[in-house]
């Protein structure tokens, strides 16, 4: 037998990754997990790349990553701690600014100064919301089954599926009117579903850009709602919808993660690229990395998105035809960016009131949906928005291990910005470009602002996919759309983390439940490989 | 505006004209006849800064005897069931005491100035029962409840906040010490001691110097994550912490209606906390001596890790056959582990011998419907969360 050799292989030690890696860990299996990078934790990391200043240099914040997984793999023994937000602020040109709270009354009180009516509408908006997020809640641990098999588990899975849309008691009983609601919902742009609701621009501008966020739509493309739904369905602790910091920057959960792993056996090794995966008798045997080593497994899991994975890594020969044009139309575009700043001081943001809560979160400071549509025309045209929504926070606000007391960490994540910029690429200079015309925007709501930087980083969608290996920099891994979601994830006839590769799967957001820092996928995945190893698992999740 | 104390029912603490103007929800409760905050902002952020930050906490309505004379210590050491002989100035200890049937009364914390000077703190009124298991002491035991305004101070960056409030080389000082300070000009007595299972500190002073403190604590915390924490935060950090609540996990024996409810240390888990051998006699101790020899304790208190995310608020517990054998005092979903977890009274074997195969019937209410979930129960520690920090010297530091 060669050397090397391991009962599972994943490649990438993503947060999904690691969460696969940990559960077939604990079910007792030997696992290694193999790291292009010298360090882990794919986009959500914390790294220090100023002195003194911790940046969540990816991902930033959390609410997807499923309690149970937290509690399976005992997340909070190894350091995890989510932070709750306190609130989340549109500042307006006009030096109002818009808010919402903690606390839903105060949100009511808030929206009230905007609109009477859109006040009241909130209670109506948030009842439909909750409803969809309670639907959707149960699918995201399973399986999605194959609608086209009539194996039994498939016909099962299928009859289990349905019965969340049409659920009798879990929500008192979904109506005939109720699903159609939720086909709508899933299909609808975010401009047309708000519409319904609301009046006033500033509360649908504010509630519309969690459906833009990391999506290459635009506020009025049709299916833009259910990535509003995408960005709700987590929860903080039973309060849905709810985001929070992890303390000590999004790097804690992988870290935590790579503790529980270590902790029942597993391996990580850092600095070891997956350049392509062995096969033998078209199955796959093992992998082998940039720096000459080669490991064996009898199963390999993938943790890098479905292009990486079957165009990079996999050779066509060893796929079926149909499969890999499938894969080559698989809709993953870049279309967000970030900076990270180091901050000597606390930016002053005057439209906001000292103290006010609704500025402990997120901030923005796009005030219509017409806005928000702008920037996305920009980016058709292959350029970065000249008028961005942006979606900034100050974590050391919360988190006092983000930067020493009075200093702080921001994270600013912007929407949009093309993979492939127009006019002959990204290059240094235009990164910098870049970057400064985001300073400057900010700078427009903050008069301190740029006396206060130290330092900053600045990410493009082409930084993404170099430096994380996400394909284009799309944060998803893929288009939360609906010919992109569920039994379609990541392409239709694979959605069941096998793949056409014998004893090979893949684990990444790139399948369901899809993309954000949530763990289900990596859970979903490990499921199936116990499954098909015969080894009995336990655990909250499944 | 004073207040008029022959008429006014509840009264306020020297800390209320600042936890009022904290106060964003108007919440309070009445605790020892004072009025203080159940919750300042949200529960859910108030728990965050003690697990994360530091959180203030009006601690003045709890039961504070100053115990003072040549007999001091024996006094507290025949109170007590627990072993202070060997106790040294400027600690404090975790204590429980019983009645004479060996039943529980309350538990409290001790400090020790000198042998002839302590402070007992504790959450009933037992002013009278000190009084009355004096006699042949030579002591004097004073009520300094409304006479000294005390402060928790909680969390990972308590130590920084008060080390930048005045408290100099305060990392040095271990768990179940205390040190007096003299910060503005007034006495300060600071204790690392808390109700959270966390990294923390008690703060007592003079009333007078109460609202200064405050304001002065509320600066030094600025950049430190400090929000003042009303009751039910407090009540969801200790009930990770495992600490027990008198007349929520037990009833005191001298408040219990019902003889049968009266509970002995073993029943509680404050088994350790009962020294048999220790050389004087303290009150109880005959009745514990034959419990323990007759092997006579009934029932057990224990935490319990619950499968699913609804709390269990006041179930009860069953064996597989659906024997009822016991119930939960205290029940959470626990914010920084992710668990479900409770503390249960239950009855022997179960929860000692008996660890796996118990059930909870939890009622988990859903718009004026309950659902009946039966869910399974491990035995585990009682004491849930109990972070490194905790315990640590020095302690950790914030700069």
């Amino acid at each position: 037998m060669p050397k090397n050799t391991h009962d599972v292989i994943v490649v990438g030690a993503g947060h999904n990754g690691l969460t696969a890696a940990s559960y077939m860990a604990k079910a007792g299996l030997d696992v290694v997990v193999l790291e292009k990078n010298d360090w882990i934790g794919g986009a959500a990391v914390s790294r220090e790349l100023y002195p003194g200043w911790k940046y969540s240099n990816c991902s930033y914040v959390c609410s997807l990553l499923r309690p149970e997984i937290m509690r399976d793999l005992e997340l909070y023994k190894y350091g995890l701690q989510i932070i709750p937000y306190e609130g989340s602020a549109t500042m307006m040109k006009n030096g109002d600014y818009y808010t919402h709270y903690h606390d839903h009354d105060m949100t009511i009180n808030s929206i009230r100064r905007h609109s009477h009516k859109d006040a009241e509408a909130y209670e109506r908006y948030s009842r439909d919301v909750l409803r969809q997020c309670k639907i959707i809640k149960p699918l995201l641990k399973m399986t999605p089954p194959d609608l086209t098999s009539f194996k039994p588990k498939d016909l099962f899975g299928a009859l289990e599926f349905a019965k969340h849309f049409a659920a009798k008691d879990e929500l008192g009983g979904l109506g005939e009117k109720e699903i159609y609601d939720t086909i709508r919902f899933y299909t609808m742009s975010i401009r047309d579903y708000l519409e319904e609701y609301f009046e006033s621009e500033i509360t649908k501008a504010h509630l519309a850009g969690s459906a833009i966020i990391g999506t290459a739509l635009g506020p009025c493309s049709p299916g833009s709602a259910y990535v509003l739904l995408h960005h709700y369905m987590g929860e903080v602790d039973g309060s849905v919808g709810s985001w929070g910091y992890a303390r000590g920057g999004m790097g804690s959960i992988t870290q935590a993660m790579m503790g529980c792993l270590k902790d029942h056996g597993g391996e990580v090794k850092p600095s070891s690229e997956v350049t392509n995966v062995i096969t033998k008798n078209g199955k796959a045997i093992g992998v082998a990395t940039q720096n000459g080593d080669e490991y064996y497994a009898k199963k390999i899991v993938s943790n890098l998105d479905v292009k990486r994975t079957f165009l990079k890594i996999t050779e066509e020969k060893d796929l079926p035809d149909d499969f890999v044009r499938s894969v080559k139309n698989f809709k993953i575009r870049g279309s967000s960016g970030k900076l990270n700043i180091a901050l000597d001081g606390l930016p002053d943001f005057p439209c906001i009131p000292e103290g006010d809560p609704g500025g402990g979160g997120d901030m923005h400071f796009t005030e219509t949906i017409e806005e928000m549509e702008g920037a996305y025309d920009d980016w058709k045209r292959g350029e970065w928005s000249r008028n961005p929504y942006v979606d900034m926070c100050i974590p050391s606000k919360s988190d006092p291990t983000m930067a020493e007391p009075g200093k702080h960490y921001m994270s600013v994540f912007i929407q949009y910005v093309p993979f492939n910029l127009a006019n002959g690429g990204w290059n240094e200079e235009r990164k910098q470009e870049f970057g400064r015309h985001i300073v400057d925007c900010i700078a427009e709501f903050s008069p301190n602002f740029k006396d206060l930087i130290n330092h900053y980083e600045v990410r493009t969608p082409l930084e993404l996919e170099n430096e994380v290996g996400l394909t284009e920099g799309n944060i998803f891994q893929g288009e939360l759309t609906m010919d992109q979601l569920m039994f379609n994830r990541p392409v239709p006839g694979y959605a069941q983390y096998r793949t056409p590769l014998k004893n090979m799967y893949i684990c990444s957001s790139s399948t369901h439940p899809g993309g954000g820092v949530m763990g289900a996928p990596g859970a979903n995945a490990a499921r199936e490989v116990l499954l098909d190893m015969n080894v009995p698992q336990k655990g909250n999740y499944y | 505006m004073t207040q008029d104390l022959r008429y006014s029912a509840l009264k306020k603490t020297p800390f209320h004209s600042r936890t009022s103007l904290a106060s964003r929800t108007n919440k309070y409760y009445n605790w020892n006849g004072y009025t203080v905050p159940t919750e300042y902002s949200t529960t859910e952020l108030e728990y965050t800064a003690a697990r994360n930050g530091t959180s203030v906490m009006d601690l003045t309505p709890m039961g504070k005897y100053e115990i003072i004379g040549d007999h001091a210590h024996q006094f507290v050491d025949y109170l007590v069931t627990r072993d202070l002989s060997k106790m040294k100035d400027n600690t404090v200890a975790y204590i429980i005491w019983c009645n004479e049937d060996g039943k529980v009364i309350d538990d409290g914390t001790i400090f020790k100035f000198s042998s002839t000077k302590f402070m007992l703190c504790c959450a009933v009124k037992i002013y009278n029962w000190l009084n009355d298991s004096a006699y042949g002491f030579d002591v004097t035991i004073t009520d300094v409840t409304d006479t000294i305004a005390a402060l928790a101070i909680q969390g990972p960056t308590s130590c920084s906040t008060l080390k930048k409030f005045g408290a100099t080389d305060l990392e040095t000082l271990k768990p179940f010490e205390m040190r007096e300070y003299k910060i503005d000009g007034f006495d300060i007595l600071i204790s690392r001691t808390g109700f959270t299972g966390d990294l923390g500190y008690e703060l007592w002073t003079d009333p007078k110097n109460a609202e200064t403190t405050w304001d002065n604590i509320e600066i030094a915390g600025k950049e430190l994550k400090l929000r003042p924490f009303g009751m039910y935060a407090l009540e969801m950090t200790r009930i990770e912490a495992g600490f027990i609540q008198t007349n929520t996990d037990f009833m005191a024996a001298e408040d219990s209606l019902r003889p049968t409810r009266m509970r002995s240390p073993y029943e509680i888990g404050m088994g350790w906390l009962v020294h048999l051998n220790k050389n004087s006699y303290f009150v109880g101790k005959k009745a514990l001596k034959k419990e323990k020899e007759e092997n006579s304790t009934e029932r057990c208190l224990v935490g319990l890790d619950i499968d699913g995310d609804k709390p269990a608020h006041g179930s009860v517990i069953y064996n597989s056959k659906k024997e009822d054998i016991g119930i939960v005092t205290a029940a959470l979903w626990s914010p920084i582990m992710k668990k479900n977890i409770a503390l249960a009274s239950l009855k022997r074997p179960y929860g000692i011998k008996i660890k796996e195969n118990i059930f909870a019937e939890i009622y988990h209410p859903e718009e004026l419907e309950y659902r009946k979930i039966w869910a399974r129960c491990k035995v585990v520690k009682r004491q849930f969360f109990n972070p490194e920090r905790r315990n640590k010297v020095p302690a950790d530091l914030y700069e």
